[in-house]
């Protein structure tokens, strides 16, 4: 493999999982958050399919990669859902501007 | 250098550069753009990993599902007139020196933990062994998986669907 082991992938795992993190607590737009939290996913992914090539044998680290994809596939669909639903009672997906609980 | 670690200093130097642009882009739009790369990137990271149905489910549910979708919201909630800074930020000082320290601390556990590492298996078809496993070990699972997605159909739908009162 010339070199190539765990730690590379584990090592751009974290990049990602900063970067969405940064993401998550910078956005002021609502599907900005959510693109950040799409990140971290992804790095918990990369994380669980670089262990399941390196650290054991069999499929559970890809099982449990394809159970992340389906629940974030529910988690965009019920959460730009509830964005639709601000954007028409606020005019706006500001985060901070939506503090209203009062419909 | 072999050809497999150009491969991954290129792939990973697109995933980290891309997803720097959904940090940091000011435009949403942009933002969404650049989440493509990140997510091409990662599906690329799963085939160079051995997981080559991983990395279809990947192009398919994520750059083809997620990614669409998000770019709908985009264009349903995104006024033309605010199309300079649509992606606003704030404390972002702060927020770099929290995921910084985050960065520092998880490469500092990739580097010192001695993980239990065994030599990778030669690369093959996986589809095989992730079908057995689902339809096995992981029925349960995978069928609560079937009702969690049917209901969150249900809830966007109930969600975001116009309020008629008889």
């Amino acid at each position: 493999m010339g070199g190539l082991d765990l730690t590379h992938f584990v090592v751009l795992a974290a990049i990602l999982f900063a970067l969405g993190l940064f993401c998550v607590v910078t956005r002021r737009n609502a599907l900005g958050i959510l693109m950040g939290i799409e990140l971290i996913l992804n790095s918990a992914n990369v994380n669980y399919v670089a262990f399941a090539r390196y650290a054991q044998t069999g499929y559970d680290g890809q099982i449990f990669a394809i159970f992340v994809i389906m629940l974030a596939a529910a988690e965009a669909a019920i959460g730009l859902a509830i964005v639709l639903g601000i954007y028409r009672s606020f005019e706006t997906i500001d985060v901070e501007a939506t503090d209203r609980l009062r419909g | 250098m072999s050809v497999t670690t150009v491969a991954f200093y290129v792939i990973a130097v697109i995933t980290a550069g891309s997803a720097l642009g959904v940090a940091l882009g000011n435009n949403i739009v942009y933002s969404a753009f650049a989440l493509m790369g990140t997510l091409l990137g990662v599906a690329a990271t799963f085939v160079l990993l051995g997981s080559d149905f991983l990395g279809v489910i990947q192009l398919l549910v994520y750059v083809g599902g997620i990614l669409v979708l998000t770019l709908f919201a985009v264009m349903l909630t995104h006024r033309i007139a605010d199309v300079h800074v649509s992606n606003r930020a704030v404390g972002r000082p702060l927020g770099a020196v929290l995921a910084g320290a985050v960065f520092v601390y998880l490469v500092r556990v990739a580097l010192r933990a001695h993980w239990v590492v065994r030599a990778p298996a030669a690369p093959g078809p996986t589809i095989y062994g992730v079908g057995d496993a689902f339809l096995t070990q992981y029925l349960l699972p995978f069928e609560v998986a079937s009702v969690v997605l049917l209901a969150a159909l249900i809830g966007a739908v109930v969600v975001s669907r116009k309020e008629v009162r008889a």
